[in-house]
């Protein structure tokens, strides 16, 4: 399992997901902190290319062993791509939650909303008075 | 209301703290779900040797001229072909055979038993026994709090668990008084895992000298998470998933451990309906493709509603998901095939034959 981080250049929704904005195309996935309480992930059923995603609201799941956790769009857009390796080997949600373990990409409705999120110290903040 | 203050700990609490455990309220205890991680403490258990805490369980002493008597009137099984050393398992019913509880019960002596409860029914159970124990010259004690139990599981665990002991371990289903790690323990051979090995029952203060002298031996520590896992892909019951009071034994596949003819409490409602055959049967299943099925998913036979997940999980041991749950009798045979509706998709699986995992298959 990785230790623990938050990259300063990704923007992070309050529901522990990451988002790396490039233009108006971003990549998705959970932090570190979600992968931690979610425990070894052994399942993840990838959503399907050109669903439409909604900033707060649930595009999929993972799950561990003993629970379903539900995990949000920090930004609308339409799905362009799937993270098939992470559906074959969930567990590179837990190596390597921001690089190997993406979950998917998304071509951006609005790319204006990622005002909207957090930046990596906004999040350890929330995460402290979290805990 | 704060109901974390009502919350209970085990002796070994601090050990589990100490183990890097993440504690979850189960049954009124503040409990390891895990340590390292539920997958790998599984597969410990499976190759090596893993050490619970199941000292949540409740334990009922009975004693006395009577003690046979009464339990015989409670139990299920045939409590007079319980010998001094010997273990049972049975069913505690109802007078309508509904299901109070699954427990184990140990004679220790010629007039005394004790009765291993689920934590969940630790007072339920007490009680019950309690209100039929008048009729009988026997004394029933909540022993609940007299003992600290860890359980012992896994290929090496009569190695681990030996190697601390100062006498032979008991066989399977037998028990017997030894030192471990020097403390006094009334060992037996059972457990919750599929796999080989002993429970250990012991005196409150005792417990964290021999978990800290099993963990020194390498037994790994393993939580609820993984005895959940285990338990299940042997298909053994887990009470108030699998098991309740609006089923008979006989319904979940338990009747095997009911002995009518001793007149058991709710052995006429057994008896009716093993005669008759029951309508619904307890089955175990896996997904025959992706997914992982959990407890209260809608089970399906030709897209018809058939029943409901009643236990389901991820497989540590066979990478597939696993469940149980109560079908109509006709689709009980091994082989049909069913969907798993998981929160809106359909998930294919087959009704199995019973354990799903054995050493030799997998």
């Amino acid at each position: 399992m990785a230790d623990e981080s938050y990259p300063d250049e990704l923007l992070y929704h309050p529901e522990h997901d990451w988002a790396r904005v490039e233009g108006d195309s971003a990549t998705f996935g959970i932090t570190w902190y979600a992968q931690d309480a979610l425990g070894e992930v052994v399942f993840f059923d990838p959503p399907e290319t050109g669903i439409e995603v909604t900033k707060d609201t649930p595009y999929t799941e993972v799950e561990s062993v003993k629970a379903v956790s539900e995990v949000y769009a920090p930004l609308s857009g339409e799905v362009t791509e799937v993270n098939a390796a992470v559906a074959e080997s969930p567990e590179k949600i837990n190596d390597d939650p921001y690089a190997e373990g993406w979950l998917v990409k998304v071509k951006l409705s609005d790319p204006s909303e990622a005002d909207g999120l957090l930046d990596a110290a906004a999040y350890r903040k929330l995460l402290e008075e979290n805990e | 209301m704060s109901t974390a203050a009502a919350l209970r700990r085990t002796p070994l609490y601090d050990a589990h703290v100490a183990a890097g455990a993440r504690i979850v309220p189960f049954a009124g205890f503040e409990m390891p779900v895990q340590y390292e991680g539920v997958r790998r403490e599984h597969l410990a258990v499976r190759d090596s040797c893993g050490v619970f805490d199941v000292s949540h369980m409740g334990e009922i002493a009975t004693t006395g001229p009577d003690a046979e008597a009464l339990l015989q009137r409670l139990l299920s099984n045939d409590v007079s072909k319980l010998e001094p050393g010997g273990a049972q398992y049975s069913c505690l019913c109802r007078e309508d055979g509904g299901v109070l509880d699954d427990l184990f019960t140990y004679r220790l002596g010629e007039q005394r038993y004790l009765t291993v409860t689920n934590a969940a029914n630790r007072d339920s159970d007490f009680e019950w026994f309690a209100e039929h124990a008048g009729d009988f010259d026997a004394e029933v004690r909540d022993a609940g709090d007299e003992y600290a139990m860890l359980a012992v599981q896994g290929p090496r665990a009569r190695e681990l668990a030996g190697g601390l002991a100062d006498a032979q371990l008991p066989p399977r289903m037998r028990t017997a008084t030894l030192r471990i790690a020097g403390a006094e323990a009334l060992a037996c051979g059972t457990g919750y895992t599929g796999e080989d090995g002993v429970e250990l029952l012991l005196a409150p203060e005792a417990a964290r000298g021999v978990w800290d002298a099993l963990l020194a031996a390498g037994a790994v520590p393993a939580g609820l998470g993984a005895r959940d896992t285990l338990r299940l892909e042997v298909c053994l019951h887990l009470y108030g998933n699998d098991l309740g009071v609006e089923r008979t034994p006989i319904e979940g596949g338990l009747g095997w451990c009911c002995k009518e003819d001793t007149g058991f409490i709710g052995s006429d409602a057994v008896a009716t309906v093993r005669e008759r055959g029951p309508a619904e049967r307890l089955v175990p299943f896996v997904l025959t493709g992706r997914g992982i099925p959990r407890p209260g998913n809608r089970m399906l036979h030709r897209a018809e509603p058939v029943g409901e997940v009643t236990s389901g999980t991820h497989s540590p041991s066979l990478e597939v998901g696993i469940g149980m749950g109560y079908v109509s009798a006709e689709l009980a045979e091994p082989g049909t095939e069913l969907e798993i509706d998981v929160r809106g998709t359909r998930r294919p699986a087959r009704v199995e034959r019973k354990p799903l995992y054995t050493r030799e298959r997998h």
